[in-house]
């Protein structure tokens, strides 16, 4: 074991990840992405598909070992002690990794053995799952009848069910309603505040939305990392000098049409029934409005922007992929 | 430190609930192998009995112009023929032309043409010359027909040089050990027994974790602290009461059933039969590190199945292959199980015949299931 892995920094969070770098043969599929997780934090993990999101949390939960670099989850290092940090943790994937023909309460039972819970203390955590999860009525139903919903919340019980430290969730909503998505999102905020940590991979925005942190993974490599307030702020997404309204108006085609006439307008795009533009600083919203109105557009209110996270995932991928001259 | 058994017992049960669930799987596995086994017992007669005859018997008629009757040496000639278990003589055809026709149309497997001047002969003390065709296609028939042919003509000849009243110098008398009637069920079945456990039990555990695969559980299993010889071992187990149940309803059909007669102790039998079961699961096991579907299983599992019935002396003896695939035979495990159970069952042999068979089973399945469980450690990369 080199020197790298074994002098450890466990501050105290959650995750760290420190230069982790995985190579397939000529290929690097992650390269040197260092982030630190908080406990209790919801880290939301995003990046198109493709981009290394998969890799990392295999190296994460001890399954591949890393071609450089390191890690630690819990405080124990994945590359020395992988066999204790699955012990540590939990995981539900897209597929949920649910016994289609075994009930509810046999599925509950195999996932607490799988991680040595026996005798009372199993009966006990599984009696606890399925009152919090509100499985009750479920218990004798094999999981292959159980809506998408309930199918999830069978496998979160499954995956909290040794009390981790740590849950890794790969996206967990891909293909569920959205109440049981919004349920599942309220779940989890109920139970980071009992100090579990989330590591959550989505496509979705409204849920990188309500991450505490957030991590954006782009061939491989981490291009950004913060809250959502601290990305929305990143200058890169908002170039100095300028500012961003959200114009609502009656006919958004038309008033696009328009406004792009506007001299100090830089760049503006549709968002449903508004338009988002980015103008020049010096503009403030009732001049910007006053001119609007000036050429012809109905408009009904001028609010000031903060950018959104589509728009700053879209804006770095775009500068990262200039940079390095790949598509996008 | 920590110990690579660990998940064994959570899997063994689950696998339980999995058996008790697909109970259909489970019965038609049970039953299929009957099924096959009634085909194969009462099918398959390997004895060449009754081989259909056709017979042109040409002697006497020059001298009786018109006659089909043969001469009275001729039709005394081929009545040997008709009494012998051998050939069943279904026609009498009239010219040559005849003769050949049921040959070449396969109808006849065996024709018998007996000369125009056969009787003329054998009155005047020459060789009568006999003409036997033998449909050559088939050779376990062909070579009955003509050992057997060949020896009523050597038993005429005697008869005939021999005076009356004297005593044959050589006299052969053969006896055959074990299976004294030559009952073809008495050979194939216990064979049989060590081909249908193969075929079901390797499917069993093969199956048991490609469906994991397929549903996209095992990627979850792999997360959790189960240890690549507890899933195996988790897997084994519970299959191997169902490979036991299997063996025992085989047998029991086998004897009841089939009247094939066991010579031997039953329950060393059974006993030894465990390690075979033991490397036939941990093959299904091997099979599915490699195989993502169940067709892709279905297909591997072809791959070593055929080739172990053909080598293993099921069906053509050992000793008469060429000396590469012999030797090959040696790594084929139903070859071990099929001097088992011919050794216990035919044979009446016990542990002391037999141990080695055995101890190569056990060590067999032990190096398969170290293997399987080294390239689960390596599936996830």
């Amino acid at each position: 074991m080199s020197a790298a892995q074994s002098s450890a920094p466990p501050n105290g969070h959650a995750i760290i990840a420190q230069g982790l770098t995985r190579k397939f043969g000529d290929v690097v599929a992650v390269n040197h992405v260092s982030f630190e997780v908080g406990r209790g934090e919801v880290f939301g993990f995003l990046g198109p598909n493709g981009s290394g999101k998969t890799t990392v949390i295999k190296m994460l939960t001890g399954l591949l070992p890393p071609t450089a670099g390191t890690a630690w989850v819990d405080g124990v290092n994945v590359v020395g002690d992988p066999e204790t940090v699955r012990t540590r943790i939990g995981y539900m994937s897209q597929k949920f990794g649910l016994y289609e023909d075994l009930t509810v309460r046999e599925n509950l039972r195999f996932y607490g053995q799988v991680y040595g819970l026996q005798g009372g203390e199993l009966t006990r955590k599984m009696e606890e799952t399925i009152e919090r999860n509100l499985l009750g009525p479920y218990v004798d139903r094999l999981a292959g009848r159980l809506s998408g919903g309930w199918k999830q919340r069978l496998a979160l019980g499954c995956a909290l069910l040794h009390d981790p430290k740590i849950l890794y969730l790969d996206e967990p909503t891909a293909g569920i309603d959205p109440v049981a998505r919004r349920k599942l999102w309220d779940l989890l905020f109920d139970l980071s505040g009992h100090g579990i940590t989330f590591f959550v991979t989505t496509h979705y925005m409204d849920e990188a939305e309500r991450c505490s942190h957030l991590a954006y993974i782009y061939f491989g490599s981490i291009i950004a990392d913060g809250t959502p307030e601290t990305l929305r702020r990143l200058p890169e997404v908002s170039p100095a000098g300028t500012r961003r309204y959200e114009v609502a108006t009656a006919n958004v085609t038309s008033a696009l049409r328009k406004a792009r006439t506007l001299p100090f307008l830089r760049s503006a795009t549709i968002f449903g029934r508004s338009i988002h533009a980015l103008v020049d600083e010096k503009v403030p919203a009732e001049e910007f409005g006053a001119e609007l109105r000036r050429i012809g557009v109905e408009v009904e209110e001028v609010r000031p922007l903060l950018p959104d996270l589509e728009d700053v995932f879209v804006e770095l991928t775009y500068r990262r992929a200039e940079a390095e001259g790949v598509p996008a | 430190m920590s110990n690579p058994f660990r998940g064994f017992y959570a899997v063994f049960a689950k696998e339980f609930l999995h058996m008790r669930r697909d109970s259909t799987a489970m019965v038609f596995a049970l039953i299929m192998p009957l099924v096959q086994m009634t085909i194969l017992g009462a099918a398959i007669d390997t004895n060449v009995r009754q081989v259909k005859t056709v017979v042109y018997d040409a002697s006497g008629v020059m001298e009786r112009a018109g006659s089909t009757e043969g001469s009275e040496q001729s039709r005394a000639f081929v009545d040997r023929f008709r009494n012998s278990d051998t050939f069943r003589v279904y026609k009498y055809v009239h010219s040559d032309q005849d003769l050949n026709a049921e040959m070449v149309s396969g109808r006849a497997r065996v024709g018998l043409k007996i000369p125009f001047d056969f009787e003329r002969r054998l009155l005047r003390g020459e060789t009568a010359q006999v003409l036997v065709l033998v449909d050559g296609s088939d050779s376990s028939v062909a070579g009955q027909a003509v050992n057997v042919s060949g020896a009523i003509g050597l038993d005429e000849s005697l008869q005939r040089m021999l005076p009356p009243n004297t005593q044959v110098p050589v006299e052969i008398r053969p006896k055959v050990m074990f299976n004294p009637d030559s009952r073809s069920p008495n050979f194939f079945l216990p064979g049989l027994m060590a081909v249908l456990l193969l075929f079901v039990t390797t499917m069993l555990t093969a199956f048991a974790i490609v469906r994991e695969k397929e549903r996209g559980t095992l990627e979850q299993l792999l997360i959790t602290p189960v240890k690549p010889l507890g899933l195996m071992m988790g897997k084994l187990l519970p299959y191997f009461s169902t490979g036991l149940t299997e063996m025992t309803v085989i047998l029991l059909f086998m004897r009841f059933i089939f009247q094939v007669p066991i010579h031997g102790d039953v329950v060393l039998l059974v006993l030894l039969a465990m390690t075979y079961i033991f490397v036939n699961l941990a093959l299904g096991l091997l099979i599915s590190s490699r195989a993502n579907s169940q067709v892709e299983a279905m297909q591997l599992a072809m791959g070593i199945m055929l080739p172990s019935i053909f080598l293993s002396g099921y069906i053509f003896p050992r000793d008469t292959m060429p000396l590469i695939f012999r030797g090959v035979s040696y790594l084929v495990p139903a070859t071990y199980m099929l001097e088992i159970s011919r050794g216990v069952i035919l044979r009446g042999a016990g542990l002391l015949e037999l141990w080695r068979n055995a101890t190569v089973l056990l060590g067999m399945g032990a190096a398969i299931l170290m293997l399987a469980a080294y390239r689960f450690k390596r599936i996830v990369v």
